[in-house]
């Protein structure tokens, strides 16, 4: 039972690359406009925070199919990044961490928009008058007070990216050891006969990554509480 | 030197001010809601006047007509809030240290000793802002504008959010100030006898206007 099989492991490890990419890739946009969203007015703004959100409600198979008209192979994106920089979507490990990055967006931006709004802006204008400029204030101040709520987002963000499956499989199929994920090698298992135990042992170790990335977004978040109070 | 005069719009209120003080200590007195937090602020930065000019130790710094507004962190200035605001995340050490940093100053160990002994915070160095008394976190926060330099340090009632006992252990220590660190001082108060203690000039507000200029006598005059 306990037994882990080889493709269980490509699968796990897979699983584990294409969410430390996506939420190390997806992390500096995120801040970038968890910022935007948090500390400036602009025309258009409650319109790019939908689109931010749209992953969360959007049908997964719907978004994966909207990355593979964007970033397959004749996708207008895909073809250029193709011809160009040679960075291929489709099918591949990469457009599996695409679209992980893509579907976990909205979790990682809204802890990181909520800490940064919750950072005094007294403190900030404090630092201005000490002579530093606005991006030292954000890389000072904001950012360092802010950092727990990055932290916790990235958890969630992590957590949600290893766990995608609709949007995955529509974009970049299920190929073992390429792009079959857990959720796509769960998926596979319990659809072959005597799969139950694999399946169940997959499970297993989703739901204790889920848990435990619960927790620590969870730990993180009581951390900035601590640090805003500056004890 | 410090040249002020400027119009400012806020909502319903109206912000006229027009003085020259060539005094080390400059009074804003007045009522709250006269004007005077909105004023400072202006004299900062924080705040952009719709019409006139600014000029701070003869460098100007807004002037509506030429176009000019030289942002806050380029104004070289000091503010002290009324509310420290000492950053949390830092020990007592680096928010001292943060001016400087941001600057681009050298490190001056005799300034920082001086600056330290003056204000009597050496015991406080390693300690976070969280764990600091109201009245030691006001005088960290002098330290901490004093020790970027400044040509010109703004106070915002300093002492507004102390009790009595612990405006009585402050006030020695900005009279100090006044006297000893050679920076010239706005000092916003709606207390007249902090006032007559500390200021040199006092430019006495009220609603948005000014209505009397000159040396601490114009205090007694009844506002």
């Amino acid at each position: 039972m306990f037994e882990i099989s080889p493709t269980e492991w490509t699968a796990i490890l897979l699983s584990l690359r294409v969410a430390v990419i996506a939420t190390l890739v997806a992390t500096p946009f995120g801040i970038a406009l968890a910022w935007l969203l948090a500390r400036r007015d602009f025309w258009g703004k409650s319109l790019l925070d939908a689109a931010v959100h749209l992953p969360l409600v959007l049908p997964p198979v719907v978004t994966g199919y909207l990355l593979l008209l964007t970033f397959g192979k004749r996708g207008l994106v895909g073809a250029w990044l193709a011809d160009h920089l040679g960075i291929v979507f489709a099918f591949r490990w990469t457009g599996a961490a695409l679209a992980c990055g893509v579907m976990s967006f909205p979790l990682l931006v809204r802890p990181i928009r909520l800490s940064i709004e919750a950072v005094d802006r007294r403190l900030e204008q404090a630092a201005e008058t000490l002579g530093a400029a606005p991006w030292r204030v954000f890389a000072t101040v904001t950012l360092p007070l802010a950092l727990p709520g990055v932290l916790a987002g990235m958890v969630l963000g992590f957590a949600k990216a290893i766990g995608e499956f609709g949007a995955t499989i529509t974009f970049v199929s299920n190929i073992p050891g390429e792009t079959q994920t857990i959720s796509s090698a769960i998926y596979s298992l319990i659809q072959t006969p005597d799969g139950d135990t694999a399946a169940a042992r997959l499970v297993i170790i989703s739901v204790v990554l889920a848990v435990g990335a619960l927790i620590a977004a969870e730990v993180f978040a009581r951390r900035a509480t601590a640090r805003l109070h500056g004890q | 030197m410090l040249r002020v005069d400027i119009t400012k719009q806020l909502g319903e209120f109206s912000l006229a001010a027009s003085f020259t003080s060539e005094g080390r200590v400059t009074g804003l007195f007045g009522a709250s809601g006269s004007g005077k937090t909105s004023l400072i602020n202006t004299i900062a930065g924080l705040v952009r006047p719709d019409r006139g000019t600014i000029v701070i130790d003869g460098e100007t710094v807004d002037d509506t007509a030429a176009g000019i507004h030289v942002p806050t962190w380029r104004r070289r200035i000091g503010y002290v809030f009324q509310d420290a605001r000492l950053f949390p995340h830092l020990d007592i050490r680096q928010n001292l240290d943060y001016g400087r940093r941001m600057n681009g100053l050298t490190e001056d160990p005799a300034q920082h000793k001086r600056v330290v002994d003056l204000l009597d915070i050496g015991a406080l160095l390693d300690r976070r802002p969280g764990k600091l008394s109201g009245g030691e976190r006001q005088r960290v926060a002098l330290g901490r504008a004093l020790l970027s330099k400044p040509r010109l340090l703004l106070l915002d009632e300093p002492l507004g959010a102390l009790d009595e006992s612990r405006k009585l252990e402050i006030l020695p220590y900005l009279v100090r100030l006044r006297d000893e660190a050679g920076v010239p001082m706005v000092y916003v108060s709606h207390d007249a006898a902090e006032l007559r203690q500390l200021a040199t000039q006092i430019v006495m507000l009220r609603r948005g206007q000014v209505t009397a200029f000159g040396g601490v006598k114009v205090l007694t005059g009844g506002a």
